[in-house]
């Protein structure tokens, strides 16, 4: 629901009581400190092969040890935050900018069309989340460009249902109703009644898509289907580990807590606002 | 009951078809020639050809997909581009593998997951509550194949007492259903909290607790009972996530099932195989729900199916 200033300022003052919601923003800001000054941080090339140094242990100059190829691996961890923020962003965009428009028009046209639109949705849905983007990687092919997308549709699915859901709700509102009595357009009810009212659960479900949207490209990086070497991407760094588990278990060990705070930042933030927004939806 | 089970197995149908329009299409959406993707790169131009006629693809673009229906009808999926085996021979090898580790996985998680959530929602606010719902969090947020490949390191690389792949004994499925399990226990401790401090605040339970009964009977008889329903349908949507989280397990531990089957088509561009592995996954998932939904009307006998 749309909030009047005095709400929002309540809002900010609710978040800041609560303090996991805190904490997983702090971890988001964190991370998006480390992508952006990256260069700052590790001034060194995070792909510089150096074979000499290879699978060497945690050491001063390599604070987290190098990887098979000699490369550090805190610098790869370094900028493959990037990377993982840029594929969190694109695939939500992705979903977004599909789902949030189908959702609205089958919520709020009902009909023919809804049913056109919800058969899609479930037959999208009859795959899980992972299986359909892994099918969609297996017709795209790989790469980071491939991996937004599939990973995005697959989670167009889940915004289609939700905005649907509340646009249903928030068509039958008095307000709704007035405007189309004084002949609104269609397209302006839409964009300036219908979606401010279903912006909530959208947001809360955006911060909780990025999270997944981070497991999903990590776990097709890990399977060879995902983002590319030499781009330095957790879930490939965790793959190329996987072959020295037993001499190196570092190279498998950092990549991975790298995964688990960045998806437990942007969960915890999605469950803060949904208790701070909308206390309906608490579990 | 049985009118019940035949309508819904009937309304799976306009979803089966739109997978197999996806199936369908997915091939089409591949540049370059159908044909010489299912023969694969090596093949010659007449293996091709034939491959063309065989699947009818010099045929109108509806016949096709009328021909392309008949024979998923009769799971005739093709062969595979690598093997030449038939692509159900490929599937049928697997599936028992993959199914005994969800099975395994999903029987952990639930042992583990609705007892953690009862103790949350009788204790809620405690100190007991707040640890298994910050292991249900971890446990969301944690990739699933890393804490795979950290069990292998504690337990079969530091401790020697585990197998770190493959299958032969009851010893190799204990670390890929626990990694698997670990992955949906979350969704399950989660949503048995909420059910069941949603039922202990009912009237029923007053009502049994006034009449006297023992705490543990009222927990387990009169609100479990009533809170089951949802934890039933989270099991089976968890179901699907399993499946998904199978294909990451089954590469941890080179388990051979069908998600492993899939990646290694994917790497090879077999896509005969990928195709009868999404069918077969889509397939499983209908059918887990359904089970699902016939399993409200044992739980909850108000719920009848006319």
């Amino acid at each position: 629901m749309e909030l009047p200033q005095k709400q929002h300022s309540l809002a900010w003052r609710k978040f800041k009581r609560n303090r996991t919601g805190l904490f997983g923003s702090v971890l988001i800001l964190i991370y998006l400190m480390t992508a952006l000054l990256a260069p700052v941080i590790f001034p060194r090339n995070p792909s510089s092969l150096n074979l000499m140094k290879s699978l060497e242990r945690p050491s001063i100059e390599n604070p987290l040890g190098t990887d098979e190829l000699g490369r550090s691996i805190l610098g790869r961890i370094i900028y493959g935050s990037r990377v993982s923020l840029l594929i969190a962003i694109g695939v939500v965009a992705v979903g977004l900018l599909v789902g949030v428009p189908l959702g609205l028009i089958s919520g709020y046209y009902g009909g023919k069309v809804d049913f056109g639109i919800q058969r899609v949705t479930d037959t999208m849905l009859a795959f899980p989340g992972f299986l359909l983007a892994l099918a969609l990687v297996a017709v795209l092919g790989v790469g980071l460009k491939n991996t937004i997308i599939s990973v995005g549709i697959s989670m167009v699915p889940i915004y289609i249902r939700l905005v649907r859901g509340c646009t249903l709700l928030v068509r039958e509102q008095t307000y709704v109703e007035a405007a189309r009595a004084v002949g609104t357009r269609d397209a302006m009810i839409l964009l300036r009644h219908i979606l401010p009212n279903v912006l909530v659960p959208i947001v809360i479900q955006t911060s909780l898509g990025m999270g997944t949207a981070i497991l999903f490209a990590a776990g097709l990086g890990f399977l060879g289907i995902g983002v590319q070497p030499p781009t330095p991407e957790w879930g490939a760094m965790l793959g190329s580990g996987r072959a020295y588990l037993f001499n190196a278990p570092h190279v498998a060990t950092f990549p991975g807590i790298a995964i688990f705070f960045a998806v437990l930042g942007f969960n915890l933030s999605g469950d803060g606002l949904r208790d701070v927004l909308d206390p309906r939806f608490k579990i | 009951m049985l009118q019940y089970i035949i309508k819904r197995l009937l309304s799976t149908i306009p979803v089966l078809l739109g997978i197999s329009l996806l199936l369908f299409f997915m091939l089409r959406m591949l540049p370059g020639d159908p044909a010489q993707v299912l023969a694969g790169q090596m093949a010659s131009p007449e293996d091709v050809n034939m491959i063309r006629h065989q699947l009818g693809l010099d045929r109108p673009i509806i016949i096709q997909y009328g021909l392309f229906l008949s024979r998923l009808a009769r799971f005739d999926l093709g062969r595979s581009a690598r093997t030449q085996n038939p692509v159900i021979k490929e599937i049928w090898a697997r599936l028992p593998n993959t199914v005994l580790l969800a099975v395994a996985a999903i029987t952990l998680a639930c042992l583990f997951g609705i007892p953690a959530g009862i103790f949350s929602a009788v204790r809620p606010y405690t100190w007991i509550d707040y640890l298994f719902t910050s292991m249900a969090l971890f446990g969301i947020s944690m990739p699933v194949f890393w804490l795979g490949l950290m069990l292998v390191v504690i337990f079969s690389v530091i401790l020697h007492w585990l197998p770190a792949g493959g299958t032969g004994s009851w010893k190799h499925i204990v670390l890929p259903s626990f990694t698997l399990a670990a992955f949906v226990v979350a969704f399950i401790t989660r949503m048995t909290r909420a059910s069941m401090i949603e039922a202990l605040s009912q009237d029923y339970t007053t009502t049994a607790r006034s009449k006297g009964l023992r705490e543990e009977v009222v927990i387990v008889k009169h609100a479990l009972r009533n809170a089951l329903i949802p934890i039933v349908t989270v099991v089976g949507l968890q179901f699907g996530l399993l499946l998904g989280g199978a294909v990451l397990t089954e590469t941890v531990f080179a388990w051979p099932g069908l998600g492993r089957l899939i990646v290694d088509s994917i790497l090879a561009r077999d896509y005969p195989v990928i195709q009868g592995t999404i069918l077969i996954f889509g397939l499983v998932y209908i059918l887990v729900n359904l089970g699902v939904d016939v399993m409200y009307a044992f739980i909850d006998p108000r719920i009848r199916y006319d």
